[in-house]
């Protein structure tokens, strides 16, 4: 884990394609405080970098919690470890997912980026998926945009426990819509370097503060 | 019976019928979760009447870990023999979330927020 630039090192890259769903939010103030931590892939097995989510979780989370503070110093204790709670919950399992849904076949680093305004906070994180299951998260996003969230949420429940299903239930995202008001939009590229053509998604989501 | 690790800590204590859930988890999926799932379901088994799920010392939870609690819920709703409780802190938003997500799942989930 490394603090990086907002910059992709990657210059060679050419768009080929950008597809974006849901409510994608990508202009900032000059102002806003942002923090971005990058994770490069590695030889190091996906189990044992697990933990490393929730770390870098916690120390998103009480990073942001100076900010919090300084913004109304009336704000209670409670009160911070609601919103440290639900930053943690967000940034934990958007770097799940990342990591879980990250093509290993490409080399390119999975980075998540933080954008606090006065009363929101915004997440942006991108990773290489497969063209597979980039198919898949589309269809789920789709169904998410025609049918009502909380209906699905319960559903994807059901369903999971009937089927003891493994693959991707998009529970995650589901509880971050229903259980935190986030709003979520995401950003397919496809990217083209030495004449191979590689897919990113970025996910966004926006956490009212 | 209890489960155990640096991170969190399960245990289902037959005496008071209460399986306390403390500690952070934060385990990768379905298959890490087994092993807590099949406590929640042993405990189940073993009480003929009813059963507590103390959450209250419980940090935190990801996505996965709601959804092992999902699964623990609808199968006692399932079974229809069992009165559950589940604990929670009311001053925690996630924690009364959750047990009222549960509930929903499972009308005759009797709610204990403190």
């Amino acid at each position: 884990m490394g603090l990086v630039t907002t910059d992709n090192p990657l210059t060679e890259l050419l768009h080929v394609m950008i597809e974006v769903f849901g409510n994608y939010i990508n202009e900032f103030p000059e102002n806003s405080e942002y923090l971005v931590v990058g994770f490069s892939p590695t030889s190091i097995p996906l189990k044992r970098r697990w933990r490393n989510n929730g770390l870098s979780a916690d120390f998103i989370a009480d990073y942001l919690q100076t900010f919090f503070v300084t913004e109304d110093q009336a704000i209670s204790q409670k009160q911070i470890q609601v919103k440290k709670n639900a930053v943690k919950y967000i940034a934990n399992e958007l770097l799940e997912n990342a990591m879980k849904f990250s093509d290993e076949a490409v080399h390119y680093s999975t980075r998540i980026a933080f954008h606090l305004h006065s009363d929101s906070l915004i997440f942006h994180v991108t990773n290489s998926i497969n063209p597979e299951n980039a198919k898949k998260l589309k269809a789920f996003i789709e169904k998410i945009e025609r049918e009502d969230p909380h209906d699905l949420y319960f559903l994807q429940m059901e369903a999971n426990a009937n089927e003891g299903s493994q693959g991707h239930s998009g529970l995650g995202f589901l509880s971050m819509i229903c259980d935190y008001e986030a709003k979520l939009g995401w950003r397919f590229e496809v990217l083209e370097l030495h004449n191979q053509n590689m897919t990113t998604v970025t996910t966004m989501v926006y956490l009212s503060l | 019976m209890e489960i155990k690790t640096d991170d969190y800590h399960i245990i289902f204590d037959k005496p008071s019928a209460t399986v306390i859930c403390k500690g952070s988890l934060l385990l990768s999926g379905t298959e890490e979760y087994a092993p807590i799932l099949d406590l929640l379901n042993q405990a189940a088994e073993q009480q003929a009447e009813q059963l507590v799920l103390d959450l209250r010392p419980l940090e935190f939870l990801n996505s996965s870990g709601i959804n092992t609690l999902t699964k623990f819920v609808i199968n006692v709703r399932n079974r229809q023999t069992l009165q559950l409780t589940g604990m929670g802190y009311e001053e925690i938003p996630w924690q009364v979330r959750l047990l009222k997500n549960l509930k929903r799942l499972m009308p005759d989930l009797q709610l204990n927020l403190e």
